[in-house]
């Protein structure tokens, strides 16, 4: 029994660092998960296909936006939405592993406090990279022309996908407190789907009633949404853009410190 | 309580650790903790000297998985201290973390891994760089005799198999504390005997093991020491055979051919200074003896030279059941405070059944 009477060596102290490596451990240990369950990926990436569709090919006859052609003006929104969506998973994926007790395993391990929560986000954030890629492409697909160049493309995913990195402190906030795995889903539903509906993602804002367009002036998802789109279209960003940085901002200062607190604590 | 007086200098002197104040043993004070009304943990102490196995003995609800999540630093007890490895639970965690391993209720093992890639995650997580992990991946495979299942996902392992790979994840850290809770609940007996050797040699190596049990034959077989904890209190301390002897010990029922021979046998019988009583249905009689093995074939040979024929003999043990009636004056009825119910393990018996030792007529 060579393990059990081994020298006893206790694992080497904490060093500058090991807080981003146990969270890229932790990461690739929820990334199996995805692997070994294709049904995640697939779930979260058929879901805006089918936003995508029903805008396009249903909803979307009906709506005109003046000066854009309505596919340009969807793709961007239903890649923001998604993300949205994406990253609610996030606070899923952390209370499942609470049902499932591997929790306690994590919590009694001397890693980085915050590495659970930032490897959970960091998955979910791959995973909407993901789904940002695929639904662009279905996008081409269905009538998508964007004017701008790749580049730009490029850094409009990026902003929505790190957005979406935000957003998963905020989930994982909801996930590590209200607990129960499918409160949480709900949870998560319940708030992403005003948000991103009564926003610029789907629709302008232009015909909405004072007081839903007030919200949707404010509403995060408008500022993502329209940098977004104003990057793939090739129009001025430079407005959304500094409004959506100071979202990610704001949504990151107040949300990492709370779920890492709430976590740590039940 | 009773450890309450010998606590930390004696142990300093009986500690070979020389420099840690508490050493690697487990030291709690007075800890109290609630939940809104309701009292999880009322004043507990308890002393677990290095390299020593104590057995928290309670049945559901009394407040033994809640008093390991705080030695386990998962909980913050409302009040009282305790050290555990020589650190302050609540005031050094990180540094107690780093010198436990905690196995729960249920294995702590990710379903989707195969069982190396769980022994690797925590190896890793662990900060041991990729040829130390590897070798004691290997090593905890072999010895937890997991090579075979090594690369096939968990979500496919048998109940028992679980326990031990998370048992094997636990001890990768080579902790100098081991907490177990209720390690043996729904193992088949294999797996359970298998466990206890298991922790024998842990023990035997110089770790220090706390566990609860919700079976008085599985604190009788591991532990140094049996801490009986009921409603959240302590409610006695002692070795098991302290325990046993406050009962009075086994007892010995003896079953005659003839009810007639009745009175000859309680004289015979008589010989053996114990206490004796006829059975209720006087097809026999009960003899009480702290060690009622030892005293069977001397009570039969007794009975044997006054030609008292006997038609069968057995030796019962004291149940938990029995400890919490001579300890409470109640049973111990299972409580239901969000704990999962548990299926008995015992091998022939029910969880609150006297655990019989029979033995036929030599």
């Amino acid at each position: 029994m060579t393990a059990l009477t081994s020298p006893r060596t206790s694992p080497r102290a904490t060093r500058r660092g090991d807080g981003a490596r146990d969270a890229l451990l932790l990461a690739w240990r929820n990334y199996q998960h995805h692997v070994r369950v294709p049904s995640l990926i697939v779930f979260s990436t058929i879901t805006p296909l089918i936003f995508l569709l029903l805008f396009r090919y249903v909803l979307g006859g009906s709506v005109t936006i003046p000066g854009v052609e309505y596919v340009d003006y969807l793709v961007p929104g239903v890649v923001v939405q998604a993300i949205a969506f994406g990253a609610t998973q996030t606070g899923v994926g952390l209370a499942l592993d609470v049902d499932r007790g591997i929790t306690d395993r994590f919590r009694s391990l001397p890693i980085a406090r915050s590495a659970v929560l930032t490897g959970r986000a960091l998955t979910d954030t791959g995973r909407n990279l993901l789904v940002a890629a695929v639904v662009l492409g279905a996008g081409f697909v269905i009538g998508f022309r964007p004017d701008a160049n790749a580049a730009a493309v490029l850094a409009a995913v990026g902003v929505a996908v790190a957005f979406g990195y935000a957003f998963s402190w905020v989930a994982a906030y909801i996930g590590v407190t209200v607990r129960h795995a499918e409160s949480v889903h709900d949870a998560g539903f319940v708030w992403v789907v005003p948000l991103t509906f009564a926003s610029s993602a789907l629709v302008s804002v232009d015909t909405m009633p004072a007081g839903v367009r007030w919200f949707a002036e404010i509403n995060p998802i408008t500022s993502v949404a329209d940098a977004t789109r104003a990057l793939m279209l090739g129009n001025p960003a430079g407005g959304p853009l500094l409004r959506s940085a100071a979202w990610i901002a704001t949504l990151l200062i107040l949300f990492v410190p709370l779920a890492v607190r709430a976590y740590q604590r039940r | 309580m009773l450890t309450r007086a010998h606590a930390t200098d004696e142990r300093l002197a009986a500690d070979p650790a020389a420099g840690s104040p508490a050493g690697p043993g487990v030291l709690v004070e007075g800890i109290t903790k609630r939940y809104g009304a309701r009292t999880a943990l009322d004043d507990v102490s308890i002393d677990v000297p290095a390299g020593s196995v104590l057995a928290l003995l309670g049945p559901n609800g009394a407040g033994k998985t809640t008093l390991v999540r705080v030695l386990t630093t998962l909980i913050r007890p409302d009040r009282g201290r305790a050290i555990v490895a020589g650190h302050d639970v609540v005031a050094r965690p990180g540094e107690v973390r780093r010198s436990i391993g905690p196995v729960g209720q249920h294995a702590a093992v990710d379903e989707y891994l195969t069982g190396r890639e769980n022994l690797t995650l925590v190896a890793r997580l662990l900060r041991f760089d990729r040829t130390e992990t590897r070798g004691r991946v290997g090593a905890a495979l072999e010895t937890f005799g997991l090579a075979d299942v090594a690369d096939a996902p968990t979500a496919t392992y048998s109940g028992g198999l679980r326990r031990r790979l998370d048992l094997a994840v636990t001890l990768l850290a080579d902790p100098a504390v081991l907490f177990l809770d209720e390690p043996t609940t729904g193992l088949d007996p294999a797996s359970r005997h298998g466990l206890w050797e298991l922790v024998d040699q842990l023990a035997a190596d110089g770790t220090t093991v706390l566990l609860t049990t919700q079976y008085l034959e599985e604190a009788d077989r591991l532990a140094d020491t049996v801490a009986v904890i009921d409603h959240g209190r302590l409610i006695a301390t002692g070795t098991p055979d302290d325990l046993r002897a406050r009962l009075g010990g086994d007892t010995v029922h003896i079953r005659l051919a003839d009810p007639a021979d009745l009175p000859r046998a309680t004289g015979a019988l008589a010989e053996l200074g114990a206490t004796t009583a006829a059975e209720r249905d006087l097809s026999g009689i009960g003899v009480r003896s702290p060690d009622g093995a030892a005293l069977l074939p001397t009570a039969l040979r007794l009975l044997d030279g006054h030609g008292v024929s006997v038609t069968a003999a057995e030796v019962r043990r004291p149940s938990l059941d029995d400890v919490f009636l001579a300890l409470t004056g109640e049973r111990a009825t299972p409580a239901t405070d969000g704990q999962q119910p548990t299926p008995g393990p015992a091998p022939s018996t029910g969880r609150w059944a006297h655990h019989h030792h029979t033995r036929s007529n030599p």
